[in-house]
């Protein structure tokens, strides 16, 4: 059904969107999925251990359909980046989020996750896992309780509650582009900035060269 | 390190004491203020390195690392080395020039050096010659440049000490990548070219591993091997850790760690914060035992300041770091178990456990996990009302009945004692060679506890045993770690009991702490093992060097040695039971 | 004989599933949604499972709990907002992250500086919640919150706390931490006689010292 609805030749016409139809559809459809995040098995540092006390008994995760953490990423929907990025370890994120299947949703757990925290001046350290991956919710604290974090989970429901199979970017017909792996050389280099990077490196030997220091 | 050591002589000749007289023309003592141990030639490094571990009995080497002298033009190597029998500390350094800094490695005399010197050599760019395996440990391999170098400057520099100076008065609120949008500090060699790169892969790592021959004459047929890289997003390896193993079908033959997936810079950003700062940082580093790494780093200034908190505050001090340590070997047991394939039933009973025990944290220090409660001769905070009486109704009641209910639930079951048993053996010479701590030294018989062979705080006043057990495998290392929850629970029963009344703050709390230069080392047996915080001091408000010496990594370098022989399967139970926390191993 | 310590084992997790039940009969039904037994279910006499309902049912956080900062105002009598910070600083330059910034402006007539921030921002994207800029505060203007729920859809957006965002009330300052404000009100009472009293003594001795210069 979503495939028929996804084709653009026909498209819904304007008198009948947000008709009954698709409402419910989408309303049956973003109940189950929301009710089935599973997240994938991935901590990164401190966080993660606040991530597995609120899948343990007392938070208890598992009360929001989420407590089936899986260690591939291949069956997993939800990616909660639990902790400080480092530019070692992003290609290697990056590579695990490519290999989600759609939908798939980013949940950037902590100050660190989302813009470095307070590990940000550090040379190693990436500011914010959203520079080189879409995140939807960010949960802020260092580290989030897990009470703060079942919050930022409902707040995911909330998101997934507001899609609609017409709009979602993964019914469409053109494949999602993959995100190009960053690369480890003398510093982190991201793909994305290769076109321009030359003229960038050019702009700092001069630079260099008119303030030595 | 101890203050006899510490030079306080003042006339120009003095006569040699004990140590330089015993190794003429090796030994110096240091005498800059506030420094203690000795000064030895980089050649006669390691002959004297031999002859201080079969002669003196020094064969426990605890810390290793590399201090850069930017104004003096010099790196300076710093060794610490005890005897397992107890006792204090035996210093010795290694000075070079900065330009060129060689230094003969210990690995041979020390097993446990191998991956300090390797640290010392990724983050300083100190050599070690003989080294076997000199390569980056923390950051990859191409990496330029040497970050702990003063001189070195990474992508979002901003000043070289805390408080930076544009957050106030003139304010005004920036993401600082936002501002250095392409690293300004960043220098790429002048012959890199983005197009024409090749990033270097894992070549160097891969024939580090080492392989069999099969055709008997050490020839290099190979046959049947395969190399397997475990992580470094794996469910089993505690983080972001990752292994490279060889394998002849099943068996191990040959392993190496690869780390610094989570090396967030701990040591550069010390190096910037002032010494209140460092506090809330030092939770982060064994993020499950957050209040005993507060207390290491409190004792290591409170050496350099040369002050000592109140009695009541010692109190709180025992009763909170032992509390830590039931809490972090509750959850290491419990994912010892999920290790070994008992999924999560065991390690969400011990979590139970644990998140009261977080509740009394949560009431005394605000955070359920990163406390930040130490200061420096004193506590954030006194204990808010109520809370030793839940401290009482814990110890007292639930957990003893708790943790007998775990011993009764895993010890005897036989799926754990055929997974354990004979697993992962480590041989207490080796142990010890290997500087392995904790519950890894002395569930191989070594009984080697901080707490009891140089007694910090006030635990020499408590009655309590060394857990040691004599298998070295993997069940004994739980064995230990169950052992040493009942000996917390004692502790803390004690100190609840004998809790003076008092103040917890010796003079005013201050946010800018005078530390006079110097150095100094000072160590806690965390739940993890030896923790140790070198600390150099050069009179100004920030440290000139913050090294930690983190138990977690220096348990790995035995890792591979355990390994060996085992299945694929045991490796994760062996890791399980040395308990790495990333954030200690990568710092 | 093998199995015996399996066994064992087996009846351990038996006693925790019965353990539950026991605890229904012992709150006759009411073992959820009930305050009371809530209580005691979050303390070392629970018994069998012990699930906060997140939502519905939140831990009551202790006094100490912190999280991100906030500034407090006294509200006059007449209605207006009287900021307790006077922008010395000493937060901002305590911050182990750097994460506080705050804007002082100059008075354009006298030129010297006005002590209510002109702005005050906080970077919760790099805010450890350690709780030392609450610690060292000398005008008890800054003070570590509770509220927990605070996840956002964007960062670029929400994640930099303003002055308007981070300011509150005294008054909710004494709803979530009663023990902590009693002790600072009366810090700040002290603090008052002491500089009354300083005020009074300098007052006293120039009004000798006129007398002197008159004698």
């Amino acid at each position: 059904m979503s495939e028929e609805l996804s084709n653009n030749e026909n498209p819904v016409p304007e008198s009948l969107q947000g008709q009954i139809a698709i409402t419910s559809l989408d309303k049956i459809y973003n109940w189950s999925r929301r009710s089935s995040v599973w997240p994938m098995t991935f901590g990164l540092a401190c966080c993660a251990i606040e991530m597995i006390s609120t899948a343990a008994s007392r938070y208890d995760m598992a009360r929001f359909g989420m407590e089936v953490f899986r260690a591939s990423p291949r069956q997993a929907d939800l990616m909660i980046v639990s902790g400080t990025v480092t530019k070692k370890m992003i290609p290697i994120i990056v590579r695990l989020y490519n290999q989600m299947p759609e939908p798939k949703y980013v949940l950037a757990m902590g100050a660190c996750a989302s813009g470095g925290g307070p590990f940000k001046e550090g040379y190693n350290v990436v500011s914010g896992v959203d520079k080189f991956v879409p995140v939807d919710v960010y949960a802020p604290g260092c580290p989030p309780t897990p009470q703060a974090l079942l919050h930022s989970l409902i707040r995911l429901q909330e998101k997934i509650d507001g899609q609609s199979v017409l709009e979602v970017p993964w019914y469409r017909r053109e494949p999602i582009e993959e995100i190009p792996q960053p690369v480890l050389g003398p510093d982190l280099v991201d793909p994305r900035d290769i076109p321009d990077f030359a003229e960038k490196l050019k702009a700092q030997e001069e630079r260099l060269a008119a303030e030595p220091e | 390190m101890t203050e006899e050591e510490s030079p306080q002589v003042e006339e120009a000749t003095r006569e040699p004491d004990d140590m330089e007289q015993q190794f003429p023309g090796v030994l110096t003592l240091d005498e800059r203020k506030g420094y203690g141990g000795y000064l030895v030639p980089p050649d006669k490094l390691v002959e004297f390195a031999t002859q201080l571990r079969d002669e003196l009995g020094y064969d426990y080497l605890s810390s290793v690392t590399g201090v850069d002298y930017l104004p003096e033009e010099k790196m300076e190597v710093v060794y610490h080395a005890y005897r397992t029998q107890g006792g204090p500390a035996f210093v010795f350094k290694a000075q070079v020039p900065r330009g060129d800094p060689v230094v003969p490695s210990l690995v041979g005399v020390w097993l446990g050096a191998d991956f300090q010197e390797r640290e010392a050599w990724d983050l300083l760019g100190i050599r070690f010659t003989g080294h076997p395996n000199l390569r980056r440990i923390l950051m990859w391999e191409g990496f330029e440049g040497h970050p702990l170098r003063k001189d070195w400057r990474e992508a979002y520099y901003e000043e070289d000490a805390k408080p930076f100076e544009n957050r106030f008065p003139e304010g005004g609120v920036y993401r600082i990548e936002d501002k250095i949008s392409f690293g300004k500090n960043v220098k790429y060699p002048s012959e890199f070219s983005p197009e024409g790169w090749i990033p270097e892969g894992d070549e160097g790592l891969y024939a580090g591993v080492g392989q069999i021959s099969t055709d008997g004459n050490g020839g290099t047929l190979k046959t049947d091997q395969l190399v397997v890289n475990l992580g470094p997003q794996h469910p089993s390896t505690h983080g972001v850790f990752r292994m490279v193993v060889t394998l002849d079908g099943e068996t191990v033959i040959d392993l190496q760690p690869v780390m610094g997936y989570l090396h967030r810079n701990h040591e550069q950003i010390g190096e910037r914060n002032t010494y209140i700062m460092n506090m809330p940082y030092t939770d982060r580093l064994d993020y499950i035992s957050s209040m005993s790494n507060n207390f290491g780093y409190a004792l290591t200034v409170e050496k350099l300041m040369g002050i000592k908190p109140p009695e009541r505050t010692e109190y709180i001090r025992v009763i909170m770091a032992e509390l830590t340590r039931i809490v972090n070997h509750l959850w290491s047991i419990g994912f010892l178990l999920n290790d070994l394939g008992a999924f999560q039933t065991p390690a969400l009973y011990a979590i139970n456990e644990r998140e009261l025990v977080l509740d009394v944290f949560e009431a005394v220090s605000g955070s359920r996990m990163m406390c930040n409660y130490f200061r420096f001769g004193g506590l954030a905070r006194d204990l808010p009302p109520g809370t030793l009486q839940t401290i009482r109704e814990l110890i007292f009641e639930r957990l003893p009945r708790r943790i007998d209910e775990l011993d009764l639930y895993l010890t005897d079951n036989e799926i754990v004692r055929a997974r354990c048993i004979g697993v992962g053996v480590l041989p207490p010479e080796k142990a010890v060679a290997f500087s392995a701590a904790g519950p890894v030294l002395r569930a191989s018989g070594v009984p080697y506890d901080v707490r009891r062979a140089d007694p910090y705080g006030i635990y020499d006043r408590f009655d309590f045993e060394v857990a040691v057990r004599y298998g070295g495998d993997v069940y004994d290392r739980y064995l230990v770690r169950l052992q040493e929850i009942r000996e917390s629970i004692r502790i803390v029963q004690q100190a609840v009991e004998d809790i003076p009344e008092g103040e917890i703050q010796t003079g005013k709390a201050l946010y800018q702490v005078r530390v006079p230069a110097g150095e100094a080392y000072g160590r806690v047996e965390n739940p993890k093992g030896e923790l140790g915080f070198y600390v150099v001091s050069n009179g100004k408000p920030n440290p000139w060097r913050y090294h930690i010496r983190a138990p977690s990594f220096i348990n790995l370098t035995a890792l591979a040695e355990m390994c060996k022989g085992h299945k694929v399967a045991d490796i994760v139970a062996i890791l399980g039971s040395i308990d790495i926390i990333l954030g200690e191993v990568d710092r | 004989m093998y199995g015996v310590g399996i066994v064992k084992g087996l009846g351990v997790t038996l006693k925790h599933f019965i353990a539950t039940y026991v605890d229904d009969l012992r709150w006759l039904g009411h073992r959820y949604y009930n305050p009371e037994a809530f209580a005691v279910r979050q303390s070392p006499k629970a018994r069998g499972i012990f699930t906060v309902q997140y939502p519905e049912e939140k831990l009551t956080l202790p006094e100490e709990f912190r999280y991100i900062p906030f500034l407090i105002y006294d509200e006059l009598e007449d209605g207006t907002r009287q900021d307790r910070c006077v922008s010395c600083g000493i937060c901002a330059k305590v911050c182990p992250p750097q994460c506080i910034w705050i804007v002082r402006l100059d008075d354009p007539e006298t030129g010297r500086p006005i002590p209510d921030p002109a702005d005050f921002f906080i970077d919760v994207d790099i805010c450890m919640n350690c709780g030392l800029c609450s610690e060292y505060c000398p005008f008890e203007a800054i003070r570590m919150d509770h509220d927990y729920e605070i996840s956002t859809y964007d960062r670029f957006a929400e994640n930099i706390y303003d002055k308007e965002k981070l300011d509150r009330p005294a008054s909710y300052y004494a709803s979530i931490r009663p023990r902590n404000y009693a002790f600072d009100e009366a810090t700040i009472v002290e603090k008052k006689a002491k500089k009354a009293a300083s005020e009074a003594a300098r007052k006293q001795r120039a009004a000798e010292k006129s007398q002197r210069t008159n004698e």
